[in-house]
């Protein structure tokens, strides 16, 4: 069996994922990246965006918001404000938060709000991420 | 001797009291254990946080960044964490006797202080003192990190401003369900968090690849790590509220059982008494028709 690396998903309410696996792609600052086991000392911070992990045959998909990712001993330790596995997104309310985000982007830059501009910007992103995670599967 | 009507209202009176608190209690007990799970899920957060600040603040030195600049201490600004709501005991007062205590000692050394308040007691409490510069109530119900990002960012802008030089909070600490201190931790400028191993873990932080730079990768985590301090500190005080509800609620319990039993004792003396002075009414009244 080839070596694994160890994942490890941490949020705010507490840990995810805790699983030895092949291969982690994650959405890193400056496009995707993907770690095998034995990966030199790494620090990355994490967009919002799908990341993907391998053991054997299983293949799962979580939607991460943002944070940051640490590679050491052969260990990979993801810090993200939160973390859903795709199979459990429900499609339909990240739908719907959606367009809610999009219509609240259209009012903000109508009254040229800066502020609600960045928080509709933020939603906007995590909705289409998650919806983009839940169809990945 | 009060009559016995009286003493029997304040009975029934004390008693409808001690359904209340004993109910608060109840419900502050609940309430702990959902806040507990809420503190335990964040630590491991919490720890692997300072593992990536201590590691990526080997590499870096202070002056880089404007969030860890360190600058002549003219104006403090004190985030005081409280309870929104109160009949916990002496803990909000505690937080406050603390949070007073360091607003002397830094006027005493010439600085400026100003206050921003978290939790409404807090408000309450330094509201008259004009300090308040900023306040956040009725969010401390929730525990949503959001709040805490509002509470970091507005206070880190305005040390970015100048406004302050230092920040510090002041919350409640919980140490156990019996035992809440209120305590203090630094906050602003950020201070590279010490490594905690030996020479190795200083060895192994440098070899890091960092994408995209360290500066940039700082930029991102420490607001981030203001953000994390902020919500342990809500945390914190969330739970240790609740604990200490629980106990003030179970003191008022027990005082009002003992309040009960001595007015039993007053109410059952009454009522010999007047037991006693109609008997010898009815003697009296039969003595004299002989």
């Amino acid at each position: 069996m080839a070596q694994q690396i160890r994942l490890e998903v941490v949020t705010p309410k507490g840990a995810v994922v805790s699983e030895d696996v092949d291969i982690v792609n994650a959405p890193g600052y400056g496009g995707d990246f993907g770690v095998l086991a034995n990966h030199a000392p790494f620090l990355s911070t994490i967009k919002i965006g799908t990341l993907t992990y391998e053991q054997g045959r299983k293949r799962e998909t979580l939607m991460v918001s943002g944070g940051f990712c640490e590679v050491s001993n052969n260990k990979i330790t993801f810090l993200v404000e939160s973390a859903e596995f795709g199979s459990e997104i429900d499609v339909d309310r990240a739908m719907r938060a959606k367009e809610r985000a999009e219509k609240r982007l259209a009012q903000a830059a109508q009254h040229d709000e800066q502020f609600n501009r960045v928080r509709a910007e933020a939603a906007l992103k995590r909705a289409m991420a998650r919806i983009k995670t839940a169809k990945n599967i | 001797m009060p009559s016995l009507k009286e003493v029997k209202t304040k009975i029934q009176g004390v008693k409808k009291t001690s359904q209340i608190t004993k109910a608060m209690n109840m419900v502050a007990a609940a309430k702990l254990r959902g806040a507990q799970e809420k503190m335990e899920a964040f630590r491991p957060y919490t720890r692997k946080f300072n593992e990536a600040m201590s590691n990526l603040s080997g590499g870096a030195t202070t002056d880089q960044f404007p969030l860890m600049e360190k600058r002549d201490v003219k104006t403090v600004e004190l985030v005081v964490v409280t309870s929104d709501r109160g009949l916990c005991g002496s803990y909000n007062a505690n937080i406050v006797r603390l949070a007073l205590k360091m607003i002397k000692e830094y006027e005493a050394a010439g600085k400026k202080v100003s206050v921003v308040c978290v939790g409404k007691k807090g408000f309450q409490a330094f509201n008259k003192t004009g300090k308040v510069r900023k306040k956040f109530v009725d969010i401390m119900g929730t525990f949503q990190m959001f709040n805490a990002r509002e509470v970091a960012s507005d206070v880190a802008d305005n040390f970015l401003k100048g406004n302050s030089d230092k920040v510090e909070v002041i919350y409640g600490e919980f140490k156990s369900v019996a035992v809440q201190a209120p305590t203090f931790s630094h906050f602003l400028p950020v201070q590279p968090v010490e490594v905690v191993g030996t020479e190795t873990a200083k060895k192994i932080s440098g070899d890091y690849i960092y994408e995209p730079s360290t500066e940039e990768i700082m930029d991102v985590l420490q607001p981030l790590y203001l953000n994390v301090l902020i919500y342990q500190a809500m945390l914190e005080v969330g739970a240790s509220e609740h604990a200490a509800r629980m106990t003030a609620m179970d003191n008022a319990t027990n005082a009002c059982k003992d309040i009960v039993a001595n007015l039993t004792i007053v109410y059952n003396k009454a009522r010999q008494a007047s037991v006693t002075n109609e008997l010898m009414d009815i003697v009296g009244g039969a003595e004299a028709l002989k």
